[in-house]
């Protein structure tokens, strides 16, 4: 962490002697040679990990791109996973995908938000084998759709279930009682 | 389309058995032709071989399995939307039940991420009383593995012999937290206590009987033959395959490919100790297996390097915002009694961020992304679970084989059933 009372130029340069920041500063460099620089937005890097927006028409693009690329080599799906923000309108759902290049040990993490009435992803089970249980928790927990996914049902909760329990909407107190509030739940 | 995934191929399947059969009651063998009478066999959900609460519905062409379907979620708890309501203490107790075989590291990896997001920076003793206890834990965690694999193909003493020394690195745990399998040993900013004068000679006596007996265990398996014939060529999944899959850990590293979390990214001070990372080479159940026997080496020798250079100082980070304060101070000092209802009540608000931390659990790449807007729990928390990522493999990896090679892959996979639902 850079000291407080260094002055920007001189905290510029020791960001820039941080191996992490560089090959940070490499990769996207190398995402907007093969993307395009407009197809990512909101690029930050929250504790060391490179973290980039883009949207959901291009996220097969990408992450197929991505695996492919001689260069990089990222050749691993770590996880991905789903997220409701309620309060978003247009982007109330979204999905998190963090990626691996084994080969360099480069970690990216890409994000796509969408609407919660359109709630419709391209499926990644074409390019990484790994993804089909992870979209089919997705599906059951935020109830994201994964058209092109070969066996989209419920994975860990019930079938006849008719909600999505992972979305903000769903307390975990249940719901017809008015003496407890969620606020209290595991104190 | 996947062979392992599809209900509807299964269906077809057992349709198209049944539009050849002839047409005799049902109970009759058919006696010209066994190639295509189909049986559904359902491999669990609780059966005392399939060591969790999973079911198998697998497709049998006599003693060959044809495809299967992996049904999970039997012990689904809903840890992540629990999670969201808690504050950061109270979800260590959710991490401990994940890998129950090796709960300490669940909690160090959970502590390791909340740091990260509070930007605490834990004492070098702190570091390395975790990496012992981590890597006790993985001790464990093989050892129950490699343990009821030994059963699994017959031999019961293999078990007895190592399920004692487990035993042994639990009264360890014991000394340590006070608990033996839901340890709950580790506290945001370093650990709950001090290894006790008794815990550092039980560990040390442990570490001095501990190399015979696994030394007997391996002669006892490595080069048997009943055992080889049973698990060589088992289960193989090649080292492409398993990286599409998402393998991690021993499992990985047994297809040949040799990442390890704690050498590519390393964490809690594991570049200070020197150890290699065991490949093999054809991914099957024999691989797995001695993999795991050398980790337990390499394990050993990352606690004897910890130990003889276990640093002096103190055992937690000086964060009075995270770290409970002692009780003695909390009974006569002011801020001590503040900090400690703030902590214990759960208003301690954490910054806004998102963080992904990784350690390398008993199975692979243990990881915990955390998203926080500022407030006192995070706003969502999701496991990486390996058992969840890679059990998805499982139908694959053992269509075209026999049922009792079915049930070595399962045990030599060692999928953990808290961990596969979480």
């Amino acid at each position: 962490m850079a000291d407080q009372n260094e002055s920007p130029a001189a905290q510029e340069a020791a960001a820039a002697q941080d191996p992490a920041t560089q090959k940070n500063a490499q990769l996207l460099a190398l995402l907007h040679r093969l993307f395009g620089a407009d197809t990512f937005t909101d690029v930050e890097e929250p504790y060391g990990l490179l973290t980039a927006t883009t949207t959901r028409e291009r996220i097969h693009d990408i992450i197929a791109g991505l695996q492919q690329d001689q260069e990089l080599q990222v050749n691993f799906l770590t996880t991905m996973c789903g997220m409701h923000f309620p309060d978003k309108e247009g982007q109330e759902l979204g999905m998190v995908y963090h990626l691996h290049s084994l080969v360099h040990n480069v970690r990216l993490r890409l994000k796509i938000f969408f609407p919660i009435n359109d709630p419709v992803v391209p499926t990644m089970t074409d390019l990484y084998s790994t993804a089909n249980w992870m979209e089919r928790e997705a599906y059951d927990f935020f109830g994201i759709q994964f058209p092109g996914h070969p066996n989209l049902i419920r994975i860990l909760n019930v079938e006849d279930m008719d909600y999505h329990p992972m979305r903000k909407e769903y307390a975990l107190e249940d719901g017809t009682r008015e003496d407890k509030t969620d606020l209290f739940f595991g104190r | 389309m996947a062979v392992n995934d599809t209900l509807e191929g299964t269906r077809k399947i057992v349709e198209e058995a049944e539009v050849q059969r002839p047409n005799l009651h049902p109970l009759a063998p058919s006696v010209n032709d066994f190639n295509q009478e189909l049986t559904t066999l359902n491999l669990g959900p609780t059966h005392p071989a399939t060591h969790g609460i999973f079911q198998n519905i697998l497709q049998m062409d006599g003693e060959r399995i044809v495809s299967g379907v992996p049904t999970i979620g039997y012990i689904h708890r809903a840890f992540e939307k629990i999670a969201e309501r808690r504050p950061f203490y109270q979800i260590t107790p959710l991490t401990d039940r994940m890998n129950y075989c090796s709960s300490p590291i669940n909690n160090m990896g959970w502590h390791m991420t909340v740091e990260k997001l509070l930007g605490v920076e834990v004492p070098k003793r702190a570091q390395y009383m975790r990496v012992i206890l981590m890597e006790l834990a993985r001790i464990s965690d093989h050892l129950i593995c490699n343990g009821i694999l030994g059963v699994d193909t017959g031999a019961f003493t293999g078990f007895l012999y190592l399920m004692d020394e487990r035993e042994k690195i639990y009264e360890i745990y014991e000394e340590v937290s006070g608990a033996r399998l839901t340890t709950n040993m580790g506290r945001v900013g370093g650990m709950e206590r001090d290894f006790t004068d008794v815990a550092i000679e039980k560990l040390r006596t442990w570490l001095k009987t501990f190399p015979a007996v696994m030394s007997e265990f391996e002669k006892m398996f490595n080069r048997n033959r009943i055992f080889m014939d049973r698990v060589v060529d088992v289960g193989a999944i090649s080292a492409e395959r398993a990286l599409n899959y998402g393998f991690t850990g021993p499992n990985l590293r047994a297809a040949g490919v040799d990442y390890d979390v704690r050498v590519m990214n390393p964490y809690s001070s594991y570049q200070d100790f020197e150890f290699e990372i065991p490949v093999g080479t054809k991914g099957d159940t024999y691989d797995r297996f001695m993999v795991r026997n050398e980790e337990i080496w390499q394990s050993l020798r990352i606690i004897n390097q910890a130990l003889e250079n276990l640093p002096q100082g103190p055992y937690h980070a000086d964060a009075p915002h995270y770290y409970l304060p002692p009780k003695q101070a909390v009974y006569k000092n002011m801020e001590a009694l503040i900090y400690h209802f703030k902590i214990v009540m759960g208003e301690i608000e954490a910054p806004v961020g998102e963080v992904y931390h990784s350690v390398e659990g008993g199975n692979g790449e243990l990881g915990f992304y955390l998203v926080s807007d500022g407030g006192r729990t995070p706003y969502r928390l999701h496991f990486r679970r390996p058992c969840f990522i890679y059990y998805q493999a499982y139908t694959e990896m053992v269509t075209g084989q026999t049922l009792s090679d079915a049930i070595v892959t399962l045990s030599s996979m060692n999928v953990i059933a808290g961990e596969l639902d979480a």
